[in-house]
């Protein structure tokens, strides 16, 4: 029973990490673009939400309203200024500059909202739970994992069905015969990272709900995503969905074992992972 | 001749410090094939490249219509009216044989290309990519895949189709059945480049030809008429000749 449970909450939790993983799994897997950022983008989403929360009275949902369109600007303008002037095949390039970015939005996170760890009230959502055979279910985890679930769906809807998907992946296969093609990469790329960061919107709000944040937290949230991804297999969300259930398992079994290890059992998963079977558990070798 | 379509004035494209073609004048007109001949190495993919736009031109060097265009991005060429069948294919792998064809139905919309190629028409023209629609495109033959190759740029709606030796590593049925597919792209009023190794196959298909050597034109002529001599010494070595 203990170890079913552990099971459920790890799913709930993977929850969670697939709404960070989703966006990167579109720009690492497709784009191949590192963005160390990834973490950050979402604390400083978070710490926007709770300031619009506390000056303007706005509740979880209205947040949610206008943090994703901000963030979809915020992943635009980012591919427009910065990434689309590293990208390429050799991924270096864009590692260094997200991670200056990252430096870079840390530091402007202390100034704006000091080092102080704030949350988003949630009008009690966040402590409600059901019990359904001695096993508690909190309410705000079935959530986040039901918009993961939706966000999965709909971002692979969109890769295989759109206009939009088609060109992204032609161009993630093989960037110049896309551009052949009459695609234009650049402007395929902005729209996709404005999709990425758009999640993280989600993620954001969600995050700030059921914890709390402070500007230095990033590097939790990007090693989450990253490690969700690779677990999972490059280049297909529902493998990075996959990807995050996996995590999250493996960090609420370790942490029955001993609390202490929770996050270090996600971690020893991945490195199995990245040393047995490097495409990713529902990766294409 | 004022009526070229698209034409090139002392092209020259270099990678790095390697300099590959040295002024090279090409003309085509409307609904005419000319074929680009010449030894391994001696310049053709570089030079289509360079009209596509994937290698750095002056724009005076490519002309449409009489417009310079040199150095146009390849996704702005499309929309122009130029595509390419690209050496080796380069088709998106991981992606079925329709989506690959969607994507430049998807572009020629967007870009407001109207013209004459459709998928039920290409598939009329290669039945095979109706019967493999789902089918990943790396699982097909190479036959195959040219044909994709062939229908993703007919799908852009050209004006102007750049071939790059569609032929190679093909069965001689494989090749003639892509080679019958030319009369119809060319009665669309589509001009045709074609890339070819195989000069005989080039000189029946084209209605002129030129040929390359170590990045110079060294002979130019209507196909049905210069001799294997000329082309043997246009090819190997020797002095420029014009027929
Ligand atoms: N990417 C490249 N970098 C450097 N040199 C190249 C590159 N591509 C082609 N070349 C050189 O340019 C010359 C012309 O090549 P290419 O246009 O491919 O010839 P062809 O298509 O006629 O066989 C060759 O000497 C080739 O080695
Ligand atoms: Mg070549």
């Amino acid at each position: 029973m203990q170890w079913f449970d552990a099971l459920i909450q790890g799913v709930l939790l993977g929850g969670m990490y697939a709404q960070y993983a989703l966006g990167m799994a579109l720009m690492f897997g497709v784009m191949k673009i590192v963005n160390v950022s990834h973490g950050d983008l979402v604390i400083l989403l978070s710490l926007v939400g709770i300031s619009l929360a506390s000056s303007f009275g706005l509740g979880p949902l209205a947040v949610m309203a206008a943090l994703v369109p901000l963030a979809v600007g915020l992943g635009w303008l980012l591919q427009k200024a910065v990434l689309n002037r590293v990208v390429g095949e050799d991924p270096l390039p864009s590692l260094i500059a997200t991670f200056g970015l990252s430096l870079a939005l840390q530091n402007l996170m202390l100034q704006i909202w000091s080092a102080n760890s704030r949350s988003l009230p949630g009008g009690g959502i966040e402590s409600r739970s059901v019990q359904i055979g001695g096993i508690y279910i909190g309410l705000l985890p079935v959530i986040v994992l039901a918009v993961a679930v939706a966000l999965t769906w709909g971002l692979d809807l969109m890769l295989k069905r759109t206009r939009f998907g088609r060109a992204l992946r032609a161009a993630a296969s093989d960037v110049e015969a896309a551009s052949m093609t009459g695609i234009n990469p650049r402007a395929v790329y902005a729209s996709a990272t404005a999709i990425a960061v758009g999640i993280l919107g989600f993620a954001a709000v969600f995050q700030s709900l059921r914890s709390t944040v402070a500007p230095a937290d990033g590097g939790a949230q990007l090693i989450y995503a990253f490690e969700a991804v690779i677990i999972g297999g490059m280049g297909s969300v529902w493998g990075a969905f996959l990807g995050a259930m996996v995590l999250g398992v493996a960090q609420a079994i370790g942490f029955r074992i001993d609390p202490g290890f929770g996050v270090l059992a996600g971690h020893i998963v991945f490195l199995l992972v990245l040393a047995t079977r490097p495409q990713g558990l529902f990766g294409r070798a | 001749m004022t009526g070229a379509v698209l034409s090139t004035h002392g092209l020259v494209a270099r990678y790095g410090d390697f300099q590959a073609l040295y002024g090279i004048d090409f003309q085509i007109g409307q609904g005419e094939a000319v074929a680009l001949i010449g030894a391994n190495g001696a310049g053709k993919s570089t030079f289509l490249r360079a009209v596509m736009g994937l290698l750095p031109v002056a724009s005076d060097m490519v002309r449409m219509g009489g417009q310079p265009i040199g150095g146009t991005p390849a996704d702005r060429m499309v929309q122009r009216g130029v595509a390419i069948v690209p050496e080796g294919r380069r088709l998106f792998t991981g992606m079925s044989v329709q989506d690959n064809l969607r994507v430049a139905v998807d572009q020629a919309d967007r870009l407001g290309r109207r013209g004459g190629w459709s998928l039920s028409r290409l598939h009329r023209l290669f039945p095979i990519l109706n019967e493999k629609a789902r089918t990943p495109v790396q699982s097909l033959s190479g036959g195959q895949q040219q044909m994709v190759s062939i229908g993703r740029a007919l799908l852009c709606q050209p004006t102007v189709l750049l071939c790059d030796e569609i032929s190679l590593g093909l069965a001689p049925k494989v090749i003639r059945e892509i080679y019958a597919a030319l009369p119809e792209i060319r009665a669309q009023g589509t001009s045709v480049v074609l890339v070819e190794q195989d000069v005989g196959l080039a000189q029946s298909a084209s209605d002129r030809l030129y040929c390359l050597l170590e990045g110079r034109v060294t002979l130019t002529g209507p196909s049905g008429s210069v001799t294997r001599d000329q082309i043997s010494q246009a090819y190997f070595g020797g002095s420029h000749a014009v027929v």
